[in-house]
């Protein structure tokens, strides 16, 4: 069974479609990334999934769970992360990580914060408020709370940003190994393409509102005939190859 | 434990390390109720002392009707604002994003927002309480058992009161934050608080009849003068207390269900 099943979503807002009718799936234990411009209709269909937004129509299994009807129970199995979402800036990393273990009802607490400050590379800063960190420092801590479960599906905003390059690279590792390891599934949306190439087993690109291409990161470069996803991408964005056309 | 109670807690322990990380807050807690039972205490007890020469006498009934009542609507107001900041602190901290995709149920964290309003509003009344003792000579726990029920109908109409503050930032984003502060004054002069319901214009009586909180304060006045609990104002209040949360949980969860389809759960901006 998939661990995201999407058919025929979509979302309108008074006169705008956000997300216009698309469908997908996501295999179980993937990386896979949602790719598009801005004004895609990423962030839109992320908050469907995640069930902070209502669609207007079609219909979401996340874990072969009806989203629209029985979100809590998929939410106990995933988890989130975003550099856009903000956890609590006045409490320290062990505060934040207590706080939102219990909210996964995470068992032996105690011990999954000492591995997550271990493996994540925390423990310099786990008693200070993360307003006080920098902008990696709080990355890293946003992903470790989104780890915080283990969660089965994890969907991940622009995992890396603010991060330098070394700290990237090495987070990439872990989240790869994390996977390995859990058979997490991933969804997650990047403009930093080397990193989709690098990670990610499938790609969804979108546009306007639709799904227009997926694939794996080579099949996508081979069907456009690019050297990399970077230039597909750029193709997409503006309209320089189609699908069809690259077919 | 329960994964629901498991998470309330976790709710619960986010409001404590807020308050325990920043002292001016919890100060803060404190120092309103202790003013306003400073305040009133010498006000009520310049009229108690010189009110013949004033045309009037003021008896130390009515002096413990005054301080009781400045305690219960002080509880009031702390309840309400305990259900309203702990929605405004995730507003402010970008953090309900974290919050409404995790497993957390609206009820739960419902649920612990008024236990944290207890909590709350116990810290600030207190020391208020208890600083009216050796001040003025007035102890509101000598009125035993009653006052339990007037705390508890009290503190019951802050949190129908929040939640329906909750329901309108959640439908106008912050620019309806000072409604936080507002909403419960503007029912102050028909909560009968300083005076009976009688006082007012007839035709202002019924709306007031209408509010739990009159009924407390009735009940409040009947205890101190007549030495005599009337139970069928708790009763009053608590049976409006009942019809005003659930119509406030209702509207709370239109409100609720209606960001999440406008998509406006997560932009609570201006």
């Amino acid at each position: 069974m998939p661990a995201i099943v999407v058919k025929n979503l979509s979302k309108q807002y008074k006169t705008v479609l956000a997300v216009d009718d698309i469908s997908f799936t996501v295999k179980r234990g993937s990386i896979t990334a949602l790719l598009g411009g801005n004004g895609a209709g990423k962030t839109t269909t992320i908050a469907m999934l995640l069930g902070t937004l209502q669609p207007t129509a079609g219909s979401i299994h996340m874990l072969g769970i009806d989203m629209l009807k029985n979100r809590y129970r998929a939410l106990e199995r995933m988890n989130f992360s975003s550099p856009y979402v903000d956890l609590p800036r006045k409490l320290t990393v062990r505060q934040n990580l207590r706080v939102y273990g219990k909210l996964y009802n995470v068992k032996n607490l105690e011990d999954r914060i000492n591995r997550m400050a271990e493996e994540l590379d925390l423990r310099e800063f786990i008693d200070r408020p993360v307003g006080k960190l920098s902008a990696g420092q709080q990355t890293r801590v946003a992903l470790s709370k989104a780890l915080i479960n283990k969660p089965e599906l994890l969907l991940l905003d622009e995992p890396t940003a603010s991060l330098d390059p070394d700290t990237a690279d090495r987070l990439r590792g872990y989240l790869d190994d994390f996977r390995k390891e859990h058979g997490t599934t991933f969804l997650m949306a990047s403009h930093n393409m080397k990193e989709v190439e690098r990670l990610c087993d499938d790609v969804i690109m979108m546009k306007k509102g639709k799904v227009v291409d997926e694939g794996t990161p080579k099949e996508l470069i081979k069907r456009y005939g690019r050297k990399d996803l970077e230039e597909v991408f750029l193709d997409i964005a503006r309209n320089t190859g189609t699908r069809e056309n690259a077919a | 434990m329960t994964p629901a109670f498991t998470r309330v807690q976790a709710v619960l322990l986010r409001h404590i390390y807020v308050l325990r990380s920043s002292p001016p807050r919890l100060i803060e807690i404190i120092y309103w109720p202790t003013i306003q039972m400073v305040l009133w205490g010498f006000i009520s007890s310049f009229f108690a002392n010189k009110g013949p020469a004033l045309g009037g006498s003021m008896g130390v009934a009515a002096f413990g009707t005054l301080l009781g009542a400045v305690l219960l609507w002080d509880m009031l107001f702390r309840t309400q604002l305990g259900v309203t900041l702990s929605y405004l602190v995730e507003v402010w901290a970008r953090n309900l994003g974290h919050l409404f995709v995790s497993p957390l149920r609206p009820w739960e964290w419902w649920l612990s927002l008024m236990i944290f309003s207890i909590l709350r509003a116990l810290v600030g009344m207190l020391p208020a309480a208890a600083l009216a003792i050796p001040f003025y000579g007035f102890s509101i726990f000598d009125l035993g058992l009653p006052m339990l029920f007037f705390f508890f109908n009290i503190m019951f109409m802050g949190w129908w009161l929040g939640f329906l503050i909750m329901a309108l930032l959640l439908k106008y984003g912050q620019g309806a934050e000072t409604m936080a502060w507002a909403l419960t004054f503007f029912l102050a002069p028909f909560c009968a608080v300083y005076y009976p319901i009688a006082s007012l214009p007839q035709w202002l009586q019924p709306f007031s009849n209408a509010l739990p909180a009159a009924h407390v304060f009735e009940g409040l006045r009947a205890l101190v003068h007549q030495h005599t609990y009337e139970a069928i104002h708790m009763w009053w209040a608590f049976g409006l207390n009942c019809i005003y949360m659930c119509v406030s949980l209702f509207v709370l969860t239109i409100a609720f269900n209606g960001a999440r389809k406008a998509g406006t759960l997560l932009q609570s901006g201006e």
